[in-house]
């Protein structure tokens, strides 16, 4: 991957090789930005269709089924004391998943600033909030799955509000499990000073990227699927 | 593609790190975290007290922008990006409001079909 035959004069390159000679020459669309940046952006970008894909059909079949909707606020309430609390779950989950997203900001920041320990330290604790994330996740599953919802029915309502639940907070789950995973690592690469040695610390921030995407598609799943 | 193997002393633009990268005050991330704190419990509220009709989706589509906003330009550093990389992200996005106008009339029409002839 080093050396291209790309602008050499008189050499003519067919079919593949000149596709990816073209591709692979020396051209930069977003200058002064490092590549891995760009690319974890254009990435997110292509997920934020994925989940408005979810998002939009789960828009369609709520406003085109002539079954009540289950009601979100009941479906999803804990009884506290006696008490029915609405959405308790998923306000504990919200603000988890808001901590750990400052946590990793705090990470990004001293990652910058050459403190590893705290860079470390701060992208295990935004892990580990992760982590608690998708444990309460799969307790809401749980429940809801004993309560007998299923992707076919369930016993409130509209029968689509199953699939669309498991759907959209399922890949919304695996998104957050990916970033715990995603996250570890490069925690562990950092205590091990891999971007010490490279001089650069970028990859912190990019990581933070994915980490930060996962809590905005929380706000909108939160706002539509939980609140609406 | 690891760049350290194609060059031992890394291209400008793989190495924006050097001088600037995205250094801010820390005090700014605390704010912004606050104020999604903040955001959050007022949208938890909306559901706890209630509200209904149109106030409610104002309020819920309110502060579900604020709060996204927030974490776009200040945690994702979106606003102290370059602006090429700024429109080729934020602008993309604006396409799905064609998908989901189209979407609701669809369903509008999906849903008048089973009232008129399912009764």
């Amino acid at each position: 991957m080093t050396d291209h035959a790309t602008a050499e004069p008189g050499k003519e390159l067919k079919g593949l090789e000149s596709f990816v000679a073209d591709w692979s020459s020396d051209q930069e669309a977003f200058k002064r930005v490092h590549w891995g940046k760009a690319m974890m952006w254009i990435f997110l970008l292509s997920d934020t269709f994925i989940f408005s894909c979810f998002l939009t059909s789960y828009m369609t079949v709520r406003s085109s089924t002539t079954i009540p909707w289950p009601n979100p606020s009941k479906v999803f309430d804990l009884t506290i004391a006696g008490h029915e609390v609405p959405l308790l779950l998923i306000a504990i989950m919200t603000f988890d998943l808001i901590t750990s997203s400052g946590t990793m900001a705090l990470a990004v920041n001293y990652g910058y600033r050459r403190d590893r320990t705290k860079t470390m330290l701060l992208m295990l604790a935004t892990a580990a909030l992760g982590a608690a994330f998708v444990s309460m996740q799969a307790f809401e599953w749980t429940k809801l799955i004993l309560e007998g919802v299923r992707p076919w029915a369930n016993p409130w309502g509209a029968p689509q509000f199953g699939s669309c639940f498991f759907m959209i907070t399922g890949f919304h789950g695996f998104h957050v499990s990916v970033g715990v995973i995603y996250l570890t690592t490069m925690a562990l690469k950092v205590k091990r000073g891999d971007f010490e040695r490279r001089g650069n610390y970028e990859v912190v921030e990019i990581a933070g990227l994915y980490w930060h995407f996962v809590d905005l598609v929380w706000v909108f799943i939160f706002a539509f699927f939980y609140l609406w | 593609m690891d760049h350290e193997h194609a060059a031992p002393q890394a291209l400008p633009q793989q190495a924006p790190d050097k001088a600037h990268g995205q250094q801010h005050p820390l005090g700014i991330y605390f704010a912004i975290w606050v104020l999604l704190f903040v955001l959050s419990t007022f949208s938890y509220l909306v559901d706890y007290f209630g509200f209904h009709g149109l106030l409610r989706w104002a309020l819920i589509l309110m502060l579900m922008w604020l709060k996204a906003g927030l974490i776009v330009a200040v945690f994702m550093h979106m606003k102290w990006e370059r602006s090429p990389l700024m429109y080729a992200i934020l602008v993309p996005p604006l396409l799905l409001a064609v998908l989901v106008t189209l979407m609701s009339i669809e369903s509008n029409y999906t849903y008048w079909t089973r009232v008129i002839f399912f009764g």
